[in-house]
Protein backbone atom coordinates (compact mmCIF):
# COMPACT_ATOMS: atom_id res chain seq x y z
CA UNK A 1 0.00 0.00 0.00
CA UNK A 2 1.38 3.43 -0.86
CA UNK A 3 2.16 5.64 2.11
CA UNK A 4 1.19 9.26 2.46
CA UNK A 5 3.82 9.83 5.18
CA UNK A 6 6.98 7.82 5.59
CA UNK A 7 9.59 8.59 8.28
CA UNK A 8 12.81 6.61 8.13
CA UNK A 9 15.14 6.95 11.13
CA UNK A 10 14.39 10.62 11.52
CA UNK A 11 16.09 12.65 14.23
CA UNK A 12 15.68 16.31 14.85
CA UNK A 13 17.25 18.86 17.10
CA UNK A 14 16.67 22.59 17.21
CA UNK A 15 19.59 24.95 17.38
CA UNK A 16 21.08 24.56 20.82
CA UNK A 17 18.74 21.77 21.94
CA UNK A 18 19.28 18.06 22.36
CA UNK A 19 17.50 15.53 20.18
CA UNK A 20 13.80 16.43 20.19
CA UNK A 21 13.05 13.46 17.93
CA UNK A 22 15.41 10.53 17.88
CA UNK A 23 15.43 7.75 15.34
CA UNK A 24 11.73 7.94 14.51
CA UNK A 25 10.46 5.50 11.91
CA UNK A 26 6.79 5.19 11.05
CA UNK A 27 4.35 5.35 8.15
CA UNK A 28 0.86 6.68 7.66
CA UNK A 29 -0.91 4.86 4.86
CA UNK A 30 -2.93 6.67 2.20
CA UNK A 31 -6.46 7.09 3.49
CA UNK A 32 -5.47 6.28 7.07
CA UNK A 33 -6.32 8.30 10.13
CA UNK A 34 -4.11 8.26 13.23
CA UNK A 35 -3.58 10.15 16.46
CA UNK A 36 -0.24 11.43 17.66
CA UNK A 37 -0.07 11.51 21.43
CA UNK A 38 2.50 11.99 24.15
CA UNK A 39 3.27 14.26 27.06
CA UNK A 40 4.08 17.91 26.60
CA UNK A 41 7.50 18.35 25.02
CA UNK A 42 7.52 14.85 23.54
CA UNK A 43 7.95 16.26 20.03
CA UNK A 44 4.46 16.01 18.54
CA UNK A 45 4.45 19.51 17.07
CA UNK A 46 8.00 18.99 15.84
CA UNK A 47 6.97 15.88 13.96
CA UNK A 48 4.10 17.69 12.24
CA UNK A 49 6.41 20.59 11.37
CA UNK A 50 8.79 18.18 9.69
CA UNK A 51 5.93 16.79 7.58
CA UNK A 52 4.85 20.30 6.50
CA UNK A 53 8.48 21.34 5.81
CA UNK A 54 8.38 24.00 8.51
CA UNK A 55 11.56 22.35 9.75
CA UNK A 56 14.15 20.18 8.03
CA UNK A 57 15.21 17.01 9.85
CA UNK A 58 18.71 16.84 11.27
CA UNK A 59 18.99 13.21 10.18
CA UNK A 60 16.92 10.61 8.38
CA UNK A 61 14.56 10.56 5.45
CA UNK A 62 11.00 11.82 5.11
CA UNK A 63 8.79 11.00 2.14
CA UNK A 64 5.41 12.69 1.87
CA UNK A 65 3.00 11.66 -0.87
CA UNK A 66 5.85 10.08 -2.82
CA UNK A 67 8.07 13.13 -2.53
CA UNK A 68 11.40 12.94 -0.73
CA UNK A 69 11.46 16.14 1.28
CA UNK A 70 15.23 16.41 1.09
CA UNK A 71 14.78 17.15 -2.60
CA UNK A 72 12.23 19.92 -2.16
CA UNK A 73 13.98 23.25 -2.66
CA UNK A 74 12.90 26.49 -1.04
CA UNK A 75 11.05 27.72 -4.12
CA UNK A 76 9.12 24.45 -4.34
CA UNK A 77 7.84 24.58 -0.77
CA UNK A 78 4.63 26.51 -1.57
CA UNK A 79 3.59 23.95 -4.18
CA UNK A 80 4.44 21.16 -1.72
CA UNK A 81 2.39 22.71 1.08
CA UNK A 82 -0.60 23.08 -1.20
CA UNK A 83 -0.99 19.31 -1.02
CA UNK A 84 -1.48 19.47 2.73
CA UNK A 85 -4.23 20.94 4.88
CA UNK A 86 -3.17 22.17 8.31
CA UNK A 87 -5.23 22.97 11.42
CA UNK A 88 -3.85 24.57 14.58
CA UNK A 89 -4.77 24.90 18.19
CA UNK A 90 -4.93 28.69 17.95
CA UNK A 91 -6.97 28.67 14.71
CA UNK A 92 -4.63 31.06 12.82
CA UNK A 93 -7.46 32.85 11.08
CA UNK A 94 -7.12 36.26 9.46
CA UNK A 95 -9.32 38.58 11.44
CA UNK A 96 -9.36 41.44 8.96
CA UNK A 97 -11.54 39.50 6.54
CA UNK A 98 -14.75 37.55 6.51
CA UNK A 99 -15.21 33.84 7.17
CA UNK A 100 -15.79 33.37 3.45
CA UNK A 101 -12.52 35.09 2.52
CA UNK A 102 -10.62 33.05 5.11
CA UNK A 103 -11.88 29.79 3.73
CA UNK A 104 -11.38 30.97 0.14
CA UNK A 105 -7.68 31.73 0.67
CA UNK A 106 -6.27 28.32 -0.34
CA UNK A 107 -8.35 28.47 -3.54
CA UNK A 108 -7.29 32.02 -4.27
CA UNK A 109 -3.59 31.18 -4.01
CA UNK A 110 -4.18 28.35 -6.47
CA UNK A 111 -5.80 30.70 -8.96
CA UNK A 112 -9.15 28.91 -8.96
CA UNK A 113 -11.89 30.69 -10.91
CA UNK A 114 -14.22 33.06 -9.12
CA UNK A 115 -17.43 31.02 -9.54
CA UNK A 116 -15.71 27.82 -8.47
CA UNK A 117 -14.42 29.52 -5.34
CA UNK A 118 -17.93 30.51 -4.26
CA UNK A 119 -19.26 27.01 -4.83
CA UNK A 120 -16.43 25.21 -3.07
CA UNK A 121 -16.23 27.59 -0.11
CA UNK A 122 -19.93 27.12 0.52
CA UNK A 123 -19.54 23.34 0.26
CA UNK A 124 -16.70 23.43 2.81
CA UNK A 125 -18.62 25.69 5.19
CA UNK A 126 -21.62 23.42 4.81
CA UNK A 127 -19.44 20.45 5.74
CA UNK A 128 -18.43 22.11 9.03
CA UNK A 129 -21.94 23.42 9.68
CA UNK A 130 -21.20 27.12 9.25
CA UNK A 131 -23.04 27.89 6.03
CA UNK A 132 -24.93 30.81 7.56
CA UNK A 133 -21.79 32.54 8.83
CA UNK A 134 -19.88 33.19 5.63
CA UNK A 135 -20.20 36.99 5.73
CA UNK A 136 -19.30 37.57 9.38
CA UNK A 137 -15.86 38.27 10.76
CA UNK A 138 -14.25 35.28 12.52
CA UNK A 139 -13.71 37.46 15.59
CA UNK A 140 -17.44 37.27 16.35
CA UNK A 141 -17.43 33.45 16.42
CA UNK A 142 -16.99 31.13 19.37
CA UNK A 143 -13.79 29.10 19.73
CA UNK A 144 -15.44 25.98 18.34
CA UNK A 145 -16.83 27.87 15.39
CA UNK A 146 -13.46 29.49 14.70
CA UNK A 147 -11.81 26.09 14.75
CA UNK A 148 -14.39 24.82 12.29
CA UNK A 149 -13.58 27.77 10.01
CA UNK A 150 -9.94 26.69 10.26
CA UNK A 151 -10.92 23.16 9.32
CA UNK A 152 -13.02 24.36 6.40
CA UNK A 153 -9.99 26.30 5.18
CA UNK A 154 -7.79 23.21 5.55
CA UNK A 155 -10.07 20.98 3.48
CA UNK A 156 -11.52 23.42 0.93
CA UNK A 157 -8.77 22.70 -1.59
CA UNK A 158 -9.27 18.96 -1.13
CA UNK A 159 -5.82 18.07 0.18
CA UNK A 160 -4.74 14.45 0.32
CA UNK A 161 -3.36 14.90 3.81
CA UNK A 162 -4.76 16.75 6.78
CA UNK A 163 -2.46 17.62 9.69
CA UNK A 164 -3.90 18.96 12.94
CA UNK A 165 -1.90 20.13 15.95
CA UNK A 166 -4.05 20.01 19.08
CA UNK A 167 -7.13 21.20 17.22
CA UNK A 168 -9.28 20.77 20.32
CA UNK A 169 -6.86 22.28 22.82
CA UNK A 170 -8.86 25.45 23.22
CA UNK A 171 -12.32 23.90 23.05
CA UNK A 172 -14.73 22.59 25.63
CA UNK A 173 -15.38 18.79 25.58
CA UNK A 174 -18.60 19.04 23.58
CA UNK A 175 -17.05 21.14 20.83
CA UNK A 176 -13.91 19.02 20.89
CA UNK A 177 -16.00 15.93 20.20
CA UNK A 178 -17.71 17.62 17.25
CA UNK A 179 -14.37 18.64 15.79
CA UNK A 180 -13.01 15.10 16.08
CA UNK A 181 -16.14 13.82 14.34
CA UNK A 182 -15.44 16.22 11.49
CA UNK A 183 -11.97 14.72 11.03
CA UNK A 184 -13.52 11.25 11.00
CA UNK A 185 -15.94 12.30 8.28
CA UNK A 186 -13.17 13.69 6.09
CA UNK A 187 -11.22 10.50 6.63
CA UNK A 188 -14.24 8.47 5.54
CA UNK A 189 -14.19 10.21 2.14
CA UNK A 190 -10.53 9.37 1.63
CA UNK A 191 -8.43 12.08 3.26
CA UNK A 192 -5.41 10.88 5.25
CA UNK A 193 -5.49 12.47 8.70
CA UNK A 194 -2.85 12.87 11.41
CA UNK A 195 -3.99 14.58 14.61
CA UNK A 196 -1.65 15.50 17.45
CA UNK A 197 -3.63 15.71 20.66
CA UNK A 198 -3.60 15.67 24.44
CA UNK A 199 -7.24 14.69 24.59
CA UNK A 200 -6.69 11.06 25.45
CA UNK A 201 -10.14 10.69 26.97
CA UNK A 202 -11.68 11.86 23.75
CA UNK A 203 -9.89 9.45 21.42
CA UNK A 204 -9.63 6.29 23.45
CA UNK A 205 -12.97 4.96 22.21
CA UNK A 206 -12.19 5.78 18.59
CA UNK A 207 -11.01 2.97 16.32
CA UNK A 208 -7.82 4.63 15.08
CA UNK A 209 -4.18 3.90 15.45
CA UNK A 210 -2.34 5.88 18.10
CA UNK A 211 1.26 6.90 17.49
CA UNK A 212 2.72 7.63 20.88
CA UNK A 213 5.81 9.78 21.39
CA UNK A 214 7.79 9.78 24.58
CA UNK A 215 10.79 12.09 24.85
CA UNK A 216 11.22 12.01 21.11
CA UNK A 217 10.98 8.23 20.84
CA UNK A 218 8.21 6.33 19.20
CA UNK A 219 5.87 3.70 20.62
CA UNK A 220 3.02 2.79 18.32
CA UNK A 221 0.09 1.14 20.00
CA UNK A 222 -3.03 -0.16 18.39
CA UNK A 223 -5.03 -0.30 21.60
CA UNK A 224 -6.08 2.94 23.22
CA UNK A 225 -6.53 1.20 26.57
CA UNK A 226 -2.86 0.24 26.67
CA UNK A 227 -1.91 3.77 25.84
CA UNK A 228 -4.01 5.10 28.64
CA UNK A 229 -1.87 3.04 31.01
CA UNK A 230 1.35 4.62 29.79
CA UNK A 231 -0.18 8.01 30.25
CA UNK A 232 -1.05 7.06 33.80
CA UNK A 233 2.50 5.96 34.39
CA UNK A 234 3.91 9.07 32.65
CA UNK B 1 -18.12 17.60 2.69
CA UNK B 2 -18.94 16.73 -0.86
CA UNK B 3 -16.22 14.53 -2.26
CA UNK B 4 -12.70 14.83 -1.02
CA UNK B 5 -12.01 11.50 -2.66
CA UNK B 6 -12.99 12.77 -6.08
CA UNK B 7 -10.26 15.37 -6.06
CA UNK B 8 -8.19 13.80 -8.80
CA UNK B 9 -7.28 16.42 -11.39
CA UNK B 10 -10.87 17.54 -11.89
CA UNK B 11 -10.01 21.07 -10.80
CA UNK B 12 -11.54 23.69 -13.01
CA UNK B 13 -8.65 26.02 -13.35
CA UNK B 14 -9.17 28.82 -15.85
CA UNK B 15 -6.37 29.34 -18.36
CA UNK B 16 -3.25 31.22 -17.38
CA UNK B 17 -4.24 34.62 -18.77
CA UNK B 18 -7.65 34.81 -17.14
CA UNK B 19 -6.16 33.46 -13.90
CA UNK B 20 -3.56 36.18 -14.06
CA UNK B 21 -6.14 38.87 -14.79
CA UNK B 22 -8.46 37.65 -12.07
CA UNK B 23 -5.65 37.60 -9.51
CA UNK B 24 -4.65 41.16 -10.35
CA UNK B 25 -8.16 42.57 -10.48
CA UNK B 26 -8.78 40.98 -7.10
CA UNK B 27 -5.61 42.52 -5.72
CA UNK B 28 -6.46 45.96 -7.13
CA UNK B 29 -9.90 45.89 -5.50
CA UNK B 30 -8.50 44.47 -2.26
CA UNK B 31 -5.61 46.95 -1.89
CA UNK B 32 -7.75 49.94 -2.89
CA UNK B 33 -10.28 48.90 -0.28
CA UNK B 34 -7.57 48.73 2.35
CA UNK B 35 -6.17 52.08 1.21
CA UNK B 36 -9.62 53.60 1.61
CA UNK B 37 -10.21 52.09 5.04
CA UNK B 38 -6.90 53.55 6.25
CA UNK B 39 -7.40 56.78 4.33
CA UNK B 40 -5.88 59.33 6.71
CA UNK B 41 -2.72 57.33 7.33
CA UNK B 42 -2.32 56.48 3.67
CA UNK B 43 -2.90 60.05 2.57
CA UNK B 44 -0.24 61.26 4.98
CA UNK B 45 2.32 59.04 3.28
CA UNK B 46 1.03 60.15 -0.12
CA UNK B 47 1.34 63.77 0.93
CA UNK B 48 4.98 63.35 1.88
CA UNK B 49 5.61 61.66 -1.46
CA UNK B 50 3.66 64.45 -3.18
CA UNK B 51 5.82 67.18 -1.67
CA UNK B 52 8.95 65.23 -2.54
CA UNK B 53 7.87 64.89 -6.17
CA UNK B 54 6.53 68.45 -6.36
CA UNK B 55 9.88 70.03 -5.58
CA UNK B 56 11.74 68.92 -8.74
CA UNK B 57 8.54 69.10 -10.81
CA UNK B 58 7.86 72.67 -9.68
CA UNK B 59 11.43 73.74 -10.38
CA UNK B 60 11.27 72.13 -13.79
CA UNK B 61 8.02 73.96 -14.45
CA UNK B 62 9.63 77.31 -13.60
CA UNK B 63 12.65 76.56 -15.79
CA UNK B 64 10.39 75.74 -18.72
CA UNK B 65 8.51 79.01 -18.20
CA UNK B 66 11.66 81.14 -18.06
CA UNK B 67 12.92 79.31 -21.12
CA UNK B 68 9.69 80.10 -22.98
CA UNK B 69 9.98 83.71 -21.89
CA UNK B 70 13.56 83.97 -23.17
CA UNK B 71 12.53 82.40 -26.43
CA UNK B 72 9.65 84.83 -26.87
CA UNK B 73 12.16 87.64 -26.54
CA UNK B 74 14.59 86.03 -28.90
CA UNK B 75 12.21 86.18 -31.86
CA UNK B 76 11.93 89.93 -31.40
CA UNK B 77 15.70 90.23 -31.73
CA UNK B 78 17.23 91.87 -34.73
CA UNK B 79 20.47 91.02 -36.45
CA UNK B 80 22.80 93.89 -37.39
CA UNK B 81 24.95 93.60 -40.52
CA UNK B 82 27.84 96.05 -40.44
CA UNK B 83 28.87 96.78 -44.01
CA UNK B 84 32.37 97.32 -45.34
CA UNK B 85 33.30 100.96 -45.87
CA UNK B 86 33.91 100.20 -49.56
CA UNK B 87 30.21 99.49 -50.05
CA UNK B 88 28.32 102.36 -51.68
CA UNK B 89 24.88 103.38 -50.36
CA UNK B 90 23.32 102.05 -53.58
CA UNK B 91 24.93 98.66 -53.11
CA UNK B 92 23.82 98.73 -49.49
CA UNK B 93 20.18 99.44 -50.34
CA UNK B 94 20.29 96.82 -53.05
CA UNK B 95 21.68 94.25 -50.56
CA UNK B 96 18.97 95.13 -47.98
CA UNK B 97 16.38 94.55 -50.66
CA UNK B 98 17.88 91.17 -51.61
CA UNK B 99 18.08 90.01 -48.01
CA UNK B 100 14.45 90.88 -47.45
CA UNK B 101 13.60 88.28 -50.08
CA UNK B 102 15.36 85.50 -48.16
CA UNK B 103 13.33 82.88 -46.29
CA UNK B 104 13.16 83.55 -42.58
CA UNK B 105 13.48 87.31 -43.00
CA UNK B 106 10.50 89.54 -42.22
CA UNK B 107 11.99 92.97 -42.83
CA UNK B 108 15.25 94.86 -43.41
CA UNK B 109 16.24 98.48 -43.02
CA UNK B 110 19.31 100.17 -44.47
CA UNK B 111 21.12 102.86 -42.50
CA UNK B 112 23.88 104.72 -44.38
CA UNK B 113 27.06 105.82 -42.62
CA UNK B 114 25.71 109.36 -42.34
CA UNK B 115 22.40 108.17 -40.92
CA UNK B 116 24.28 106.01 -38.44
CA UNK B 117 26.21 109.02 -37.28
CA UNK B 118 23.07 111.15 -36.93
CA UNK B 119 21.38 108.45 -34.96
CA UNK B 120 24.37 107.96 -32.75
CA UNK B 121 24.58 111.72 -32.10
CA UNK B 122 20.94 111.79 -31.11
CA UNK B 123 21.03 108.69 -28.93
CA UNK B 124 24.36 109.21 -27.26
CA UNK B 125 23.77 112.86 -26.43
CA UNK B 126 27.35 113.65 -27.45
CA UNK B 127 25.91 115.88 -30.19
CA UNK B 128 28.31 118.57 -31.37
CA UNK B 129 31.30 116.84 -29.83
CA UNK B 130 31.29 114.33 -32.63
CA UNK B 131 31.66 117.12 -35.20
CA UNK B 132 35.24 117.39 -34.01
CA UNK B 133 36.05 114.08 -35.71
CA UNK B 134 37.72 114.34 -39.11
CA UNK B 135 35.95 111.36 -40.55
CA UNK B 136 32.85 109.34 -39.81
CA UNK B 137 33.96 106.26 -37.78
CA UNK B 138 30.62 104.48 -38.08
CA UNK B 139 29.81 101.82 -40.71
CA UNK B 140 26.61 101.51 -42.68
CA UNK B 141 24.20 99.03 -41.09
CA UNK B 142 21.43 96.77 -42.33
CA UNK B 143 19.02 95.72 -39.55
CA UNK B 144 17.40 92.36 -40.27
CA UNK B 145 14.18 91.36 -38.51
CA UNK B 146 13.59 87.62 -38.65
CA UNK B 147 10.09 86.24 -39.05
CA UNK B 148 8.19 85.52 -35.86
CA UNK B 149 8.58 82.10 -34.35
CA UNK B 150 11.72 81.20 -36.29
CA UNK B 151 13.63 78.24 -34.87
CA UNK B 152 16.68 79.05 -32.83
CA UNK B 153 18.94 76.99 -35.10
CA UNK B 154 17.45 78.50 -38.26
CA UNK B 155 18.11 81.96 -36.86
CA UNK B 156 21.72 81.07 -36.12
CA UNK B 157 22.17 79.68 -39.62
CA UNK B 158 20.65 82.83 -41.12
CA UNK B 159 23.02 85.11 -39.25
CA UNK B 160 26.03 83.06 -40.33
CA UNK B 161 24.89 83.09 -43.96
CA UNK B 162 24.37 86.86 -43.90
CA UNK B 163 27.83 87.34 -42.39
CA UNK B 164 29.35 85.61 -45.43
CA UNK B 165 27.99 88.15 -47.91
CA UNK B 166 30.91 89.97 -49.62
CA UNK B 167 29.61 93.42 -48.65
CA UNK B 168 29.25 92.50 -44.98
CA UNK B 169 32.08 93.12 -42.57
CA UNK B 170 30.46 91.40 -39.62
CA UNK B 171 26.96 90.11 -38.72
CA UNK B 172 25.80 90.17 -35.14
CA UNK B 173 22.81 88.96 -33.26
CA UNK B 174 22.89 90.69 -29.94
CA UNK B 175 21.82 88.07 -27.58
CA UNK B 176 24.71 87.63 -25.29
CA UNK B 177 22.51 88.07 -22.22
CA UNK B 178 20.07 85.53 -23.60
CA UNK B 179 22.89 83.07 -23.97
CA UNK B 180 23.81 83.70 -20.37
CA UNK B 181 20.18 83.06 -19.44
CA UNK B 182 20.16 79.80 -21.35
CA UNK B 183 23.42 78.79 -19.73
CA UNK B 184 21.99 79.49 -16.31
CA UNK B 185 18.82 77.60 -17.20
CA UNK B 186 20.82 74.58 -18.37
CA UNK B 187 22.59 74.64 -15.04
CA UNK B 188 19.33 74.84 -13.12
CA UNK B 189 17.84 72.08 -15.28
CA UNK B 190 20.85 69.90 -14.41
CA UNK B 191 20.32 70.79 -10.78
CA UNK B 192 16.67 69.74 -11.09
CA UNK B 193 17.84 66.37 -12.39
CA UNK B 194 20.20 65.92 -9.45
CA UNK B 195 17.49 66.95 -6.97
CA UNK B 196 15.02 64.62 -8.68
CA UNK B 197 17.51 61.77 -8.41
CA UNK B 198 18.12 62.32 -4.71
CA UNK B 199 14.43 62.78 -3.96
CA UNK B 200 13.61 59.63 -5.94
CA UNK B 201 15.67 57.74 -3.40
CA UNK B 202 13.73 59.56 -0.70
CA UNK B 203 10.43 58.37 -2.20
CA UNK B 204 11.73 54.79 -2.31
CA UNK B 205 12.73 55.06 1.34
CA UNK B 206 9.41 56.64 2.37
CA UNK B 207 7.36 53.96 0.64
CA UNK B 208 9.75 51.26 1.80
CA UNK B 209 9.40 52.33 5.40
CA UNK B 210 5.61 52.54 5.24
CA UNK B 211 5.45 49.11 3.65
CA UNK B 212 7.89 47.77 6.26
CA UNK B 213 5.50 48.81 9.04
CA UNK B 214 2.66 47.32 7.03
CA UNK B 215 4.56 44.03 6.78
CA UNK B 216 5.32 44.00 10.49
CA UNK B 217 1.62 44.50 11.21
CA UNK B 218 0.78 41.61 8.89
CA UNK B 219 3.45 39.25 10.12
CA UNK B 220 0.94 36.71 11.45
CA UNK B 221 -1.04 36.91 8.23
CA UNK B 222 2.07 36.31 6.13
CA UNK B 223 2.96 33.28 8.24
CA UNK B 224 -0.51 31.83 7.70
CA UNK B 225 -0.23 32.50 3.97
CA UNK B 226 3.10 30.71 3.76
CA UNK B 227 1.71 27.86 5.81
CA UNK B 228 -1.12 27.19 3.40
CA UNK B 229 1.24 27.27 0.44
CA UNK B 230 1.09 30.81 -0.87
CA UNK B 231 4.02 31.65 -3.14
CA UNK B 232 6.25 34.63 -2.41
CA UNK B 233 4.89 36.31 -5.54
CA UNK B 234 1.36 35.97 -4.21
CA UNK B 235 2.26 37.37 -0.79
CA UNK B 236 4.27 40.18 -2.33
CA UNK B 237 1.53 41.33 -4.70
CA UNK B 238 -0.75 43.30 -2.34
CA UNK B 239 2.26 45.16 -0.95
CA UNK B 240 3.46 46.04 -4.44
CA UNK B 241 0.04 47.36 -5.35
CA UNK B 242 -0.10 49.34 -2.12
CA UNK B 243 3.28 50.92 -2.98
CA UNK B 244 1.98 51.66 -6.44
CA UNK B 245 -1.10 53.45 -5.06
CA UNK B 246 1.09 55.49 -2.73
CA UNK B 247 3.18 56.59 -5.73
CA UNK B 248 0.17 57.28 -7.92
CA UNK B 249 -1.74 59.33 -5.34
CA UNK B 250 1.55 61.01 -4.35
CA UNK B 251 1.98 61.97 -8.02
CA UNK B 252 -1.54 63.41 -8.10
CA UNK B 253 -0.83 65.46 -4.97
CA UNK B 254 2.44 66.70 -6.50
CA UNK B 255 0.54 67.72 -9.63
CA UNK B 256 -2.00 69.65 -7.56
CA UNK B 257 0.82 71.36 -5.66
CA UNK B 258 2.60 72.44 -8.84
CA UNK B 259 -0.60 73.66 -10.50
CA UNK B 260 -1.43 75.52 -7.29
CA UNK B 261 1.98 77.18 -7.36
CA UNK B 262 1.47 78.25 -10.99
CA UNK B 263 -1.96 79.61 -10.15
CA UNK B 264 -0.59 81.52 -7.19
CA UNK B 265 2.27 83.01 -9.22
CA UNK B 266 0.27 83.75 -12.34
CA UNK B 267 -1.29 86.99 -11.12
CA UNK B 268 1.97 88.70 -10.10
CA UNK B 269 3.81 87.23 -13.10
CA UNK B 270 1.41 88.54 -15.71
CA UNK B 271 1.21 92.00 -14.14
CA UNK B 272 5.01 92.06 -14.17
CA UNK B 273 5.00 90.96 -17.79
CA UNK B 274 2.40 93.64 -18.46
CA UNK B 275 4.85 96.29 -17.28
CA UNK B 276 7.20 95.16 -20.07
CA UNK B 277 4.37 95.19 -22.60
CA UNK B 278 4.37 91.40 -22.81
CA UNK B 279 1.30 89.17 -22.81
CA UNK B 280 3.35 86.43 -21.15
CA UNK B 281 1.48 84.01 -18.89
CA UNK B 282 2.90 81.25 -16.71
CA UNK B 283 2.17 77.80 -18.09
CA UNK B 284 1.34 74.82 -15.89
CA UNK B 285 3.41 71.63 -15.86
CA UNK B 286 3.70 70.51 -19.50
CA UNK B 287 2.06 67.23 -20.48
CA UNK B 288 5.31 65.31 -20.97
CA UNK B 289 6.67 66.39 -17.59
CA UNK B 290 3.32 65.49 -15.98
CA UNK B 291 3.52 62.03 -17.49
CA UNK B 292 7.11 61.63 -16.29
CA UNK B 293 6.14 62.77 -12.79
CA UNK B 294 3.22 60.33 -12.52
CA UNK B 295 5.31 57.55 -14.05
CA UNK B 296 8.10 58.25 -11.59
CA UNK B 297 5.64 58.20 -8.69
CA UNK B 298 4.19 54.86 -9.70
CA UNK B 299 7.57 53.32 -10.48
CA UNK B 300 9.23 54.57 -7.30
CA UNK B 301 6.29 53.48 -5.13
CA UNK B 302 6.44 50.04 -6.68
CA UNK B 303 10.23 49.88 -6.35
CA UNK B 304 10.13 50.97 -2.71
CA UNK B 305 7.59 48.28 -1.93
CA UNK B 306 9.48 45.64 -3.89
CA UNK B 307 12.77 46.49 -2.24
CA UNK B 308 11.29 46.17 1.23
CA UNK B 309 9.07 43.15 0.66
CA UNK B 310 11.79 41.13 -1.02
CA UNK B 311 14.08 41.58 1.95
CA UNK B 312 11.47 41.09 4.66
CA UNK B 313 9.64 38.15 3.18
CA UNK B 314 12.68 35.91 3.53
CA UNK B 315 12.80 36.52 7.26
CA UNK B 316 9.18 35.67 7.97
CA UNK B 317 8.70 31.94 8.20
CA UNK B 318 5.84 30.12 9.90
CA UNK B 319 6.84 28.38 13.12
N1 LIG C 1 11.87 26.43 17.87
C1 LIG C 1 12.41 25.70 18.88
N2 LIG C 1 13.66 25.92 19.29
C2 LIG C 1 14.22 25.18 20.27
N3 LIG C 1 13.58 24.20 20.91
C3 LIG C 1 12.33 23.93 20.55
C4 LIG C 1 11.67 24.65 19.52
N4 LIG C 1 10.43 24.18 19.35
C5 LIG C 1 10.31 23.19 20.26
N5 LIG C 1 11.43 23.03 20.97
C6 LIG C 1 11.67 22.02 22.00
O1 LIG C 1 11.47 20.76 21.43
C7 LIG C 1 10.80 19.90 22.34
C8 LIG C 1 9.57 19.32 21.70
O2 LIG C 1 8.67 20.37 21.41
P1 LIG C 1 7.27 20.13 20.70
O3 LIG C 1 6.62 21.45 20.53
O4 LIG C 1 7.49 19.33 19.48
O5 LIG C 1 6.52 19.28 21.79
P2 LIG C 1 4.99 18.85 21.82
O6 LIG C 1 4.98 17.38 21.95
O7 LIG C 1 4.27 19.44 20.70
O8 LIG C 1 4.54 19.49 23.19
P3 LIG C 1 3.10 20.13 23.55
O9 LIG C 1 2.22 18.94 23.85
O10 LIG C 1 3.37 20.92 24.78
O11 LIG C 1 2.66 20.93 22.41
C9 LIG C 1 10.50 20.74 23.57
O12 LIG C 1 11.43 20.41 24.57
C10 LIG C 1 10.68 22.16 23.12
O13 LIG C 1 11.20 22.92 24.17
MG1 LIG D 1 2.78 20.90 20.47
Amino acid sequence: MPDIIHFHRVSHRYEGSGDVLSDVTFTLAKGEMAFLTGPSGAGKSTLLKLVALLERPSRGQIVVNGQNLAGVRRGQIPAFRQQIGVVFQNFNLLYDRSVFDNVALPLVIRGIGHDDIGRRVRAALDAVGLLGKEKVSPITLSGGEQQRVGIARAIVAKPQLLLADEPTGNLDPEMAREVMQLFQRFNEVGVSVLVATHAVGLIKKLPYRVIHLERGQLTTRQSPELMEKTVDFG
Amino acid sequence: MTSASARAGAELRPNFLSRYLQAHVREVVFTLGRFYRNLSGALLTCFVIGITLALPAGLHCLVRNVDALGYSWETTLQASLFLKDSTTPEQGRELAHRIKGRPGVADTAYLSREQSLEEFKALSGLGQALDLLDSNPLPAVITVTPIKGIERTALDALVVALGQQPEVEVAKLDRRWLERLYGALALVERLVLVIAGVLSLAVIVIVGNTIRLDIEAKRAEIEVMKLIGATDAFIRRPFLYTGLWYGLVGGAIAWLLVQGMVLALNGPASSLAGLYGSAFRLQGLPLDATAVMFGAGVLLGWLGAWWTVSRRLQEIEPR
